[in-house]
């Protein structure tokens, strides 16, 4: 790509693509444990996300420092504003440390978009939501038969109370289609989305900044402030994206789950 | 100058989408799938296992503590609120206690007073009539001496005036004026009186 680009002219100018998504291996080729960059970038989100909560909570005390009421805001938001607005205390409490996980989890892949030098989130590519959202696909569909029996979780989501049966020949494909398909799809492809959207919006900006610095010439310079400024806040846009994905995943596990395993909808 | 390197933007964006086009975003590779499985089941059993746990512990630990400072907190007020209520009964009772003794140290005060001025009373009623006694006898001691004394002047009075004539008033003024100078006499010299009336005689 950057040979066609300089045998054009002498500019370079790097727009980001879909092929940022699949760089090449650097282990491992051809394998089924062939190790890219985004591989390696998630590798390390993971030691990160680990070392952090393995010694946070081998340091866990009764009176805790700084480090320690950090992470207790993020689990305490977790327990809190997710697991318990949702799920209600009673049956919140049995789904806290699974939502706690997925929440933590894809936040710090999310982050790894904006950490430099990694420069790629780990959810985009569509591998790590696949993996996530069938956990949660599987964990919503078994706790709901687990509560009420296969047929009895057919029933229960596939033809809600309360509508005249003539409704159901138009509800109940619908529903089915919900539960069984598009639920686990759209977690997939929000977050994928997201995080591939918010990569090539800050690979554009600073690749433009970068081109339009160095390589163009006179007035259009000046351009490459505005780039700049754009790519500053699309960092910032990035970062709180994240959050709010991570956010997202979490809390709508949290609602499947409730419409799982609660009797009225 | 500005149109070659948008042509090269837009040619690299081109070669970009064609490359692309052999790999759909939507379609994981397998090695993907593979440690994205990995990653998350590492981080599943980490969290679930150990680092949520641990946490949770702790917080349980904290809300205990918090739980049992605040019962003790709350036995510690009763404790004292008790103490309280026991210390003011008896700061009551030892009230009630003063006024009952000022009470009746007044009262027996008011006795003694009342005794005293009775006993006064009856001492100054004894003399009186002690004095009233005295006063009695003398008086009638000294009427006795009196009517003997008047019953013996008045006959010697009588005797002189019988004796004198008692032709003419200037002469009987003599005789009652000589009468009461020896009365006189007789008084001023009691002690002799006895001796000086045998000599007048």
């Amino acid at each position: 790509m950057p040979l066609a680009a300089e045998e054009d002219g002498g500019a370079t100018f790097h727009p980001p693509s879909l092929a940022d998504f699949f760089p090449p291996a650097i282990w491992f080729e051809g394998t089924p444990f062939e190790i890219n960059r985004i591989i390696l970038v998630r590798l390390i989100a993971v030691v990160a996300l680990m070392l952090i909560f393995i010694i946070g909570a081998r340091r866990a005390k009764l009176v805790p420092g700084r480090f320690q009421s950090i992470l207790e805001m993020g689990l305490d938001f977790c327990r809190n504003s997710i697991a318990y607005e949702i799920l209600g205390e009673k049956d919140g409490k049995k789904y806290v440390p699974i939502i706690t996980t997925i929440f933590f989890a894809v936040f710090f892949f999310n982050i790894t978009g904006v950490i430099p030098f990694l420069n790629i989130a780990g959810t985009s590519v569509i591998g790590l939501p696949i993996i996530f959202a069938l956990w949660v696909y599987f964990m919503y569909l078994w706790q709901g038969v687990k509560k009420f029996g296969v047929g009895g979780y057919l029933k229960h989501s596939l033809f809600p109370p309360g509508v005249p049966w003539p409704i159901y020949i138009l509800l109940t494909p619908v529903e089915a289609l919900q539960v069984f398909i598009l639920r686990p799809a759209t977690l997939v492809i929000r977050l994928l989305a997201n995080m591939m959207a918010g990569h090539l919006l800050l690979a554009l900006c600073f690749a433009a900044t970068s081109f339009l610095f160095f390589e163009a010439s006179g007035a259009l310079k000046a351009f490459g402030a505005v780039t700049f400024v754009a790519g500053f806040a699309f960092f910032l846009l990035e970062v709180f994206v994240a959050a709010l994905q991570a956010y997202v995943f979490s809390i709508l596990t949290a609602v499947y789950l409730q419409m799982s395993i609660t009797e009225e909808h | 100058m500005i149109t070659a390197p948008l042509v090269a933007a837009a040619h690299s964006a081109v070669v970009a989408a064609e490359e692309v086009e052999e790999v759909n975003p939507l379609l994981p590779h397998t090695y993907d799938i593979v440690w994205s499985l990995v990653i998350v089941v590492i981080i599943a059993v980490v969290f679930i296992k150990y680092a949520l746990p641990k946490f949770q512990a702790v917080l349980d630990e904290r809300a205990e503590k918090i739980e049992g400072g605040l019962k003790h907190a709350e036995t510690a007020q009763a404790e004292a609120a008790e103490l309280r209520a026991e210390y003011e009964q008896q700061l009551a009772d030892a009230r009630t206690e003063a006024a009952r003794i000022k009470e009746a140290a007044r009262a027996e005060g008011g006795a003694i007073v009342t005794e005293l001025k009775a006993k006064a009373a009856a001492e100054a009623a004894r003399t009186v009539e002690t004095a009233q006694r005295q006063i009695e006898a003398e008086r009638q001691q000294a009427a006795v001496s009196l009517r003997n004394d008047v019953g013996a002047l008045a006959t010697e009075l009588a005797s002189k005036i019988v004796g004198e004539s008692l032709e003419d008033t200037a002469r009987q003024s003599r005789v009652v004026d000589r009468f009461l100078e020896e009365l006189e006499a007789n008084a001023s010299a009691t002690a002799s009186s006895t001796t000086s009336a045998g000599k007048e005689n």
